[in-house]
């Protein structure tokens, strides 16, 4: 498959999506809602329930299932709220011990008046902030579409897993060959440039494991089993750690 | 950097020779000015008080005190890394427009006599965006002044991450915000001062990380593009729409600062935290 076929095969809306992934992987799933400063944003769904045996809170974006869900879910693009709301989960998931799981679908951030008002900008940035010291594992999973700074803001984590026929990308293809050589049809060649396959984006290390389209239970198991390892380790030490996983990006390439 | 450009001055039209007659007309009224007069004037149109873009190395020097900046990470130029079709060239040609050899120049200065570090970005080389250099000087920045207990001014101007270099620019944001909060947990001051324009991936981490957050009047400040965010809403923008005084009511921006009094405010600041 060509890297531009990734990315629109990333983008079909018969795949699964990330309420999908909460279904299969979490049990016990209790939703909760709002970011307790202005609403609650329905790009993001977020929780708590089990993986295996082991409490997790539970973050992801969702894009909706038919054309109605999808519009209730404004097509997976969050609006400040919505980041706003997974870090209030997040300080919640710290300040009880429970290891922070995310699956990332976006497209990227909502782009309105609205959501540029409400700061996305902040939201976004204050999200790195917060998780680059959070004192409980994070675990994220880029399931679909990674689109820029919108999906970011969930990945600043101890492990970023992804699914093999995901991506992950600055800016999409479109937009890009638009910026570069004013010509959205371009886009294959801006796609393959960019490299953003889960493929690429392991050989340069900015992904830690790169998922097989495998049965929920099998991957509950495997999630359960890193976030175990990640419990054990003393939460100063993963807290370095994940700092240093980052520092580490775009000097000694 | 080419050879030649190391002889060289910076080729903005506002640089150059102190003794520069040359007159620069003003985008917004048409008046000309000679350079002098408007350098005098902050870099701001004597007429109609429009605002000219400001060189980094010329910012540092509005800021610091006089003599008083050393820079840091001097030499460090980006890689064309993921062997982007046209970005050797864009590099080249940024280093020869701009005579700096990346977007952004860090090292530390005296602001009334208080030691900070300070780092500027610079609208010539790229449009201020960030690759791996950028973050990379910028977290080198954060790393030093916690180190030493210092407080941080930022100037920053970007167009935000630099797609050139694909998600390792992106994943800058995450690298330089962490390194914004070791700073802040210890303890130390970071004042950012946001100037036109500032958005993307810079608007998204950094820029927006601050303590004490200043913006220049007119300043475009946001997440995402204008026209991205027009065809979304599929009408006009409102007026004011991401200019720094409806950011400001918005609530993301303490101050409005106008470049005349943008060093004696920093100081009051930084006077007070000290």
């Amino acid at each position: 498959m060509k890297d531009y076929d990734i990315v629109l095969n990333a983008r079909r809306d018969d795949r699964l999506t990330a309420g999908d992934y909460i279904k299969g992987v979490v049990s016990n799933f209790i939703e909760f809602h709002g970011d307790r400063l202005y609403g609650d944003d329905k790009a993001v769904i977020g929780g708590i329930g089990y993986v295996g045996n082991t409490p997790v809170t539970v973050i992801g974006i969702e894009k909706g299932k038919d054309v109605n869900d999808r519009i209730y879910h404004n097509f997976g693009s969050a609006n400040p709220e919505g980041y706003r709301k997974a870090l209030r989960l997040m300080k919640q998931a710290e300040k009880f011990h429970r290891p922070v799981l995310c699956f990332v679908d976006t497209a990227g951030a909502f782009c309105g008046v609205d959501a540029e008002e409400r700061g996305q900008g902040r939201a976004i940035a204050h999200n790195l902030y917060e998780m680059s010291t959070l004192k409980t594992p994070i675990l994220s999973m880029l399931i679909g579409e990674g689109g820029s700074g919108g999906a970011l803001a969930l990945c600043h984590s101890d492990v970023i897993w992804m699914k093999h026929d995901a991506y992950f990308c600055v800016v999409s293809p479109e937009s890009c060959a638009n910026i570069l050589w004013k010509n959205t049809k371009k886009a294959d060649e801006a796609a393959d440039a960019l490299a953003l396959t889960a493929k690429k984006l392991y050989e340069r290390g900015l992904i830690d494991k790169i998922c097989e389209d495998i049965p929920m239970k099998k991957l509950a198991t495997q999630i359960e089993e890193q976030l175990i390892k990640l419990n054990k380790i003393p939460v100063g030490k993963l807290t370095d750690e994940r700092y240093a996983k980052f520092r580490n990006i775009g000097y000694d390439y | 950097m080419k050879f030649n450009s190391l002889f060289l001055k910076a080729n903005n039209e506002l640089e150059g020779s102190p003794r520069n007659t040359r007159k620069v007309t003003c985008k917004k009224c048409n008046t000309a000015n000679a350079v002098s007069k408007i350098r005098k004037n902050y870099f701001v149109c004597p007429e109609c008080g429009a605002y000219f873009s400001v060189r980094a190395r010329r910012r540092i020097l509005m800021l610091t005190d006089k003599r008083s900046f050393i820079e840091h990470d001097a030499g460090l130029c980006s890689r064309n890394i993921l062997n982007f079709p046209e970005y050797d060239k864009k590099l080249s040609d940024a280093m020869e427009r701009s005579r700096e050899n990346e977007g952004v120049i860090c090292g530390v200065g005296e602001i009334g006599k208080i030691k900070v570090c300070i780092f500027a970005m610079d609208s010539y080389f790229m449009m201020g965006s960030m690759g791996a250099i950028v973050g990379e000087k910028i977290t080198r920045l954060f790393e030093f002044a916690t180190k030493k207990s210092l407080p941080v001014i930022g100037v920053t101007v970007s167009g935000g991450a630099r797609m050139q270099e694909g998600m390792i620019s992106l994943m800058q944001m995450s690298k330089v915000s962490a390194a914004v909060k070791k700073h802040s947990d210890a303890g130390n001051l970071y004042i950012n001062l946001l100037t036109n324009p500032t958005t993307g991936g810079v608007m998204a981490s950094f820029a927006m990380l601050s303590d004490i957050t200043l913006a220049e009047p007119g300043a475009r400040l946001g997440f995402a593009g204008p026209r991205v965010v027009e065809k979304t809403l599929n009408a006009p923008l409102p007026k004011n729409f991401q200019r720094a005084e409806r950011v400001l009511e918005c609530g993301f921006v303490d101050k409005i600062v106008p470049r005349n009094v943008q060093k004696e405010t920093i100081e009051k600041i930084l006077r007070i935290h000290s």
